[in-house]
Formats: C-alpha cells, sequence, structure tokens
C-alpha cells in the first residue's frame, strides 16, 4: 500500500505514546511490513550493492576507452558507451558510489551539526535558543543550490568542498525537528524522574531526551540525503561536478551534447539518480510510518 | 490586512538581507587568489589591479571594504562583467524576464493542477485513482529536472518534432504581435512543464495527505450533516488545506530557481541559467556573484510574500 505521506508536520512538538526505543529490531520489523519502507529498503539495498561492488559490476575503469564511441547498449556494453568509447555501465556503477557516498557523508555532518544546534536551542532555551534560532532561519534562507554553485566556481570543483558546503547549509530542518522535540520531552514525566534521581543536566540530555528525540531526525536525515543526491546532480550537469571521480551528474551533463544521437547516455544516469532518490525518500517515508505513527493520516 | 503586520515582517527581512551581504563579502575574500585578479581577469596589467584596488577600496582594512561593499550593493552597483563589459544588474536585469516567465508559468501549472489532483485522490482515498496518482507523485518526486527534460527532448521534440528543442522564438521565424506570442508560447509548454512536474508532485501530494484530514474532521462532518454538495465540502476543506500548501511553495523557491536553471539549459532557453552556464565557462566571477546575491534576496521577498499570503488565508497570524 503505497498510501503513505512524510508527515511535514514533523517539526511541531507533538505528544508521543511514551520512551520509544529508537530504530530496534521490531522496528526494523515493522518497516518490512508497510510497503514504502519494504520498497525503500530493498531499492537502497540494490543501490548499495552497486555502489560496493562498483569494481567487480563495472566492466572496466569508467574512465577507460573500452570500445567504439557512442555504442547503443550491446551485450558487451549493456548501457552502451560515450563519445569517448567508455563505458557507461561502469560510468553509471562508480556514479552511484559516489553519490552514495556523498550522501553519507553530508547526511552524518548534517545530522551532527543539525541534533547538537537543536539540542542546544531546545534544552538551554532563553537567548541561546533565540540566537540558535535566528541563525537557522537565515541558514535556512540561504540558496543552498546557488551557493554551492558560487563556492565549486570560485574555489574549485571537488568533492570535499561540496560536502561541506551542503553540510554547513541542510542543517537547519535537522536542528528545527530536534528543538521541537527536546522542548517536547523534557516537560515529561521520564525527564523529571531521572532529574530527581540526581542525574545532572548534561546526563539527563544524552541519556533520557536526546535518544528518544531521535527517530524524526533519522527520517529528517533520509529526505535530506535525497535532496544532497539532486543536488549533486544538478550541479555535476552544469559541469561543476569533481574531475577526478565520475558522478552521475557528470554523466547526465555529457549526455546532453548527444541527446539527438545517443539517448542511452542520457536514459541511464538520470535513471540511477531517479532510483537513489526515490529510494531514500521510500525510506523516508517508511522510517516515518514506524517511527512516529502520529504523523501518517 | 493591517499594516503593522506588514511592517513588521519586512523590519524582519533587513538582518537577513544585511547577512547575505556579509557571506557575499566572506565568500569573495576568502575565495583563493587576489581578488582583483578576481574581478579582472588573469590577463590585467598593474596598472588595471591598482585601479580595480583603488576603486573597490581593496587597500582599506576589511571593515571599511565592508561598508563600501554594501554601499555599492545599496546603489545597485555590483560589478561588471568582464565577458560583457557591462554592468552586473544590467546583464542580470535581461535574463530575468524570460526565468521569470518560465518559472511563473510552472508554478501556476503545478498549484492548479496539484490541488486539483490531491483533491482528486483525497475524494477517491485509497482506492485506484488515489493509488496510481500516490506511484506517479513519488516518481515525479523523485526524477531530476534536467533528466525529465532530456526525456521530454527525446520523446516529444527529436523523435516526433511537434515541440522545438531549443529558445524562446523559432530563429529562422521570429514573426510579430500574435505570431510571436504562439511562437514563444510553443516553445514555452515544454520546459514549463517539465518544471512543473517537480513542485506538481509535492504539491499533490500535500493537498492529499491535508484534505485527508481535514475531511475527518468535525466541521466537515457538520457540513456533510446539513447536506452540503461534496464538492462545496471539499472546497470548504481546501481553504484550511491552503495553509500548509503555500509554506511549502514559498520554502522551495530556491530548488523552483535551481530546478528552472537546469530546466534552462536542457532547452536553452534564454534566462537565468544560460546565462549561468556561459558564466561559469568564461569564469565570469562578478556575474556568478551578482547572481547569487539577487537570488537570494529574490528567494528572502519570496518568503515576504509567502508569509503575507499566509496571514490573508489564515486571520489568526495578523495577531500574533
Amino acid at each position: 500500500m503505497p498510501g503513505s505521506i512524510p508527515a511535514f508536520d514533523i517539526t511541531s512538538p507533538g505528544p508521543a505514546a511514551g520512551p520509544q526505543a529508537p530504530v530496534s529490531r521490531f522496528g526494523l520489523f515493522r518497516m518490512l511490513r508497510t510497503g514504502v519502507g519494504l520498497a525503500g529498503i530493498v531499492l537502497m539495498c540494490g543501490l548499495l550493492a552497486v555502489a560496493l561492488l562498483a569494481g567487480r559490476i563495472a566492466p572496466s575503469d569508467p574512465f577507460a576507452s573500452v570500445g567504439p564511441a557512442l555504442s547503443a547498449p550491446t551485450l558487451g556494453h549493456p548501457m552502451g558507451t560515450d563519445d569517448l568509447g567508455r563505458d557507461l555501465l561502469s560510468g553509471v556503477a562508480h556514479g552511484t558510489r559516489t553519490s552514495l557516498v556523498l550522501a553519507l557523508v553530508v547526511s552524518i555532518l548534517t545530522g551532527l551539526i543539525g541534533v547538537i544546534v537543536g539540542a542546544l536551542a531546545g534544552w538551554e532555551g532563553g537567548r541561546l535558543d533565540g540566537a540558535l534560532m535566528r541563525l537557522t532561519e537565515f541558514v535556512q534562507v540561504v540558496p543552498r543550490f546557488f551557493l554551492a554553485v558560487i563556492v565549486l566556481a570560485l574555489f574549485g570543483a571537488g568533492l570535499d568542498r561540496l560536502a561541506l558546503v551542503l553540510a554547513l547549509t541542510s542543517w537547519p530542518w535537522i536542528a528545527r525537528v530536534v528543538r521541537a522535540e527536546v522542548l517536547s520531552l523534557k516537560q515529561r514525566e521520564f525527564v523529571e524522574a531521572a532529574r530527581s534521581l540526581g542525574a545532572g543536566r548534561a546526563r539527563v540530555l544524552l541519556r533520557e531526551v536526546l535518544p528518544n528525540a531521535l527517530p524524526p531526525v533519522v527520517v529528517a536525515v533520509s529526505l535530506s540525503a535525497a535532496s544532497v543526491i539532486l543536488i549533486e546532480a544538478g550541479l555535476s550537469f552544469l559541469g561543476l561536478g569533481d574531475p577526478d571521480v565520475v558522478s552521475l551528474g557528470y554523466l547526465a551533463n555529457n549526455a546532453q551534447r548527444f541527446l539527438r544521437v545517443a539517448w542511452w547516455m542520457a536514459v541511464f544516469p538520470g535513471a540511477a539518480i531517479a532510483l537513489a532518490v526515490l529510494g531514500l525518500n521510500l525510506l523516508g517515508d517508511g522510517l516515518n510510518e514506524v517511527l512516529n505513527p502520529r504523523g501518517t493520516p | 490586512m493591517p499594516s503593522r503586520y506588514l511592517l513588521r515582517r519586512l523590519a524582519q527581512v533587513l538582518p537577513t538581507a544585511a547577512g547575505l551581504l556579509v557571506l557575499n563579502f566572506c565568500i569573495i575574500h576568502l575565495a583563493p587568489g587576489d581578488p582583483a585578479v578576481a574581478l579582472g581577469g588573469e590577463h590585467g596589467d598593474a596598472a588595471y589591479y591598482a585601479f580595480l584596488r583603488a576603486r573597490f577600496g581593496l587597500d582599506r582594512p576589511l571593515p571599511e571594504q565592508l561598508l563600501t561593499y554594501v554601499s555599492n550593493v545599496l546603489r545597485g552597483d555590483l560589478g561588471t562583467s568582464f565577458v560583457h563589459g557591462r554592468s552586473v544588474i544590467a546583464v542580470i536585469g535581461e535574463r530575468v524576464p524570460a526565468t521569470l516567465l518560465l518559472v511563473l508559468t510552472a508554478l501556476a501549472l503545478s498549484s492548479v493542477v496539484g490541488v486539483w489532483l490531491g483533491a482528486l485522490a483525497a475524494r477517491h482515498g485509497r482506492r485506484l485513482p488515489d493509488v496510481t496518482l500516490n506511484i506517479a507523485t513519488l516518481l515525479g518526486h523523485a526524477t531530476p529536472s534536467f533528466w525529465l527534460g532530456q526525456l521530454a527532448v527525446l520523446a516529444l521534440a527529436v523523435g516526433t518534432g511537434v515541440f522545438p528543442v531549443q529558445g524562446m522564438t523559432d530563429a529562422r521565424n521570429p514573426g510579430t504581435g500574435v505570431r510571436y506570442l504562439l511562437d514563444v508560447l510553443h516553445h514555452l509548454a515544454l520546459p514549463a512543464l517539465v518544471l512543473a512536474a517537480n513542485e506538481l508532485a509535492l504539491t499533490t501530494r500535500l493537498v492529499r495527505t491535508g484534505l485527508l484530514e481535514a475531511l475527518a474532521t468535525d466541521y466537515v462532518r457538520a457540513a456533510r450533516a446539513k447536506g452540503l454538495p461534496e464538492g462545496l465540502v471539499i472546497r470548504h476543506a481546501l481553504r484550511n488545506v491552503m495553509l500548509p500548501v503555500v509554506t511549502v511553495i514559498g520554502s522551495r523557491v530556491g530548488m523552483f530557481l535551481s530546478g528552472a536553471v537546469l530546466v534552462e539549459v536542457v532547452f536553452a532557453w534564454p534566462g537565468l541559467g544560460r546565462l549561468l552556464l556561459s558564466s561559469l565557462l568564461a569564469r565570469d566571477y562578478p556575474i556568478l556573484l551578482g547572481m547569487f546575491l539577487l537570488i537570494s534576496l529574490g528567494v528572502i521577498l519570496a518568503n515576504v510574500i509567502t508569509d503575507v499570503a499566509y496571514a490573508w488565508l489564515d486571520p489568526r497570524i495578523r495577531y500574533h
């Protein structure tokens, strides 16, 4: 049943049923029972396998010229070759790896910054909260894509820079989610209980509040990873990709010049991008269905 | 609407805009290499660099430079493009109408059709039309705009010749008056549809979720109980559903513009996207920086418009 919708209101503090166990065995099990979750897991496992085994799957080095130029898909080159005779399947497999690695790195950094900012703002409150939220609002209006364009144009293209720019601009959503959760959790009885047992503020935040605030963060991170893949693809499509690494956007950029003669050059890399984004979105929706059931109609 | 709300909202914009100016300034100064070289190209002579340093006050202390930069921007001086040899504002300004035409058409398309499709899906909750639409919106949301553009070109323009592949007008036969208008519309159709598709998916999902929630509320039950026709019930509920939809559309203006830029590149639409691409190739940094600044300010403006629309839709907001 594909009837799940991401809860766009997960930033609002809501009444949770009780301290939930973060993604547990049961969580994973329930994920598999939701249609979207299952589809997301299957898709992402497939793509992860491609990314991990890129060296095995790819018939050749993605930069090596191994066949006739602009050859349509054949048995030897299932996705055809590009204008320099490079095997496209190798390009797509390595490009998928690039996209997923970038998404993973940015997700970890974004999650870290978002959780720290959100937890500090929600837990400390007062002026620190005010200042951090002003900062969050500011970063939120900065257009990520165009900032990445000028940073890559001025400082030179590179995956490390791109990861840094995207991480430094993608955290506001996570921070707001965490802050809302912390604000709601810190009023709750089990937090008060921990406090009355003599636990210090830091201990209560780290051991009691944060673990329970994490489920919506997991959802937000997986959805934001999807947008990271789209942004990287768009930037590489403009020619701002890392010149030393094959990426799906770079392949699509190359395809643009040969659109009239080589459909396969455009179709396969774009399909890989769409599958990766779809997989992460489905995963996010599935996690959302399992972790915050209150968010779904 | 009370003008006090509007004034207060506009006052909140100032710090954000100031922050953006500082951010831009920092990027210019952190960029590797001499800013005079970055501004004047690599092939200027020493005198030209000295002229640039004096003109932009690059020999002055940083806080003073920031002041100079801000006052230049406030006077509409974003520097000179070294490819076009004209002021950045003028070069960008002449590309804005084409992009606005594309973006606004796509936005109108995706909003109107999205609300309609979302209402359709909600009315048929969990049955075939709903399930089909759900799958379609999931796919639509995951598809990169430039890829959809490439697919559209492959399927509809290159193969059949139904739609033109590139540009805004027919270069061989531009025409005037009504013919010109029809020509532009013919060229606009594909890029606008492609750009609308991503947003359409999101709008549809939002409207569907919102409506499903709204249709389960007491006021809808009351409206149904007194015998209102279903169409009218949905219209009542829609007004409440529009709040999150307006917010999300407003918060996505930046993403929407980046999608527009990529679609423009695919269709060679003569707007900001083409300018961005050619400026990237020519390393025309003043244009790139000017574009970032103007687009950021545009995003802020769009947020203000969103908030005003929100306040107009929901009277409660104005009095908080």
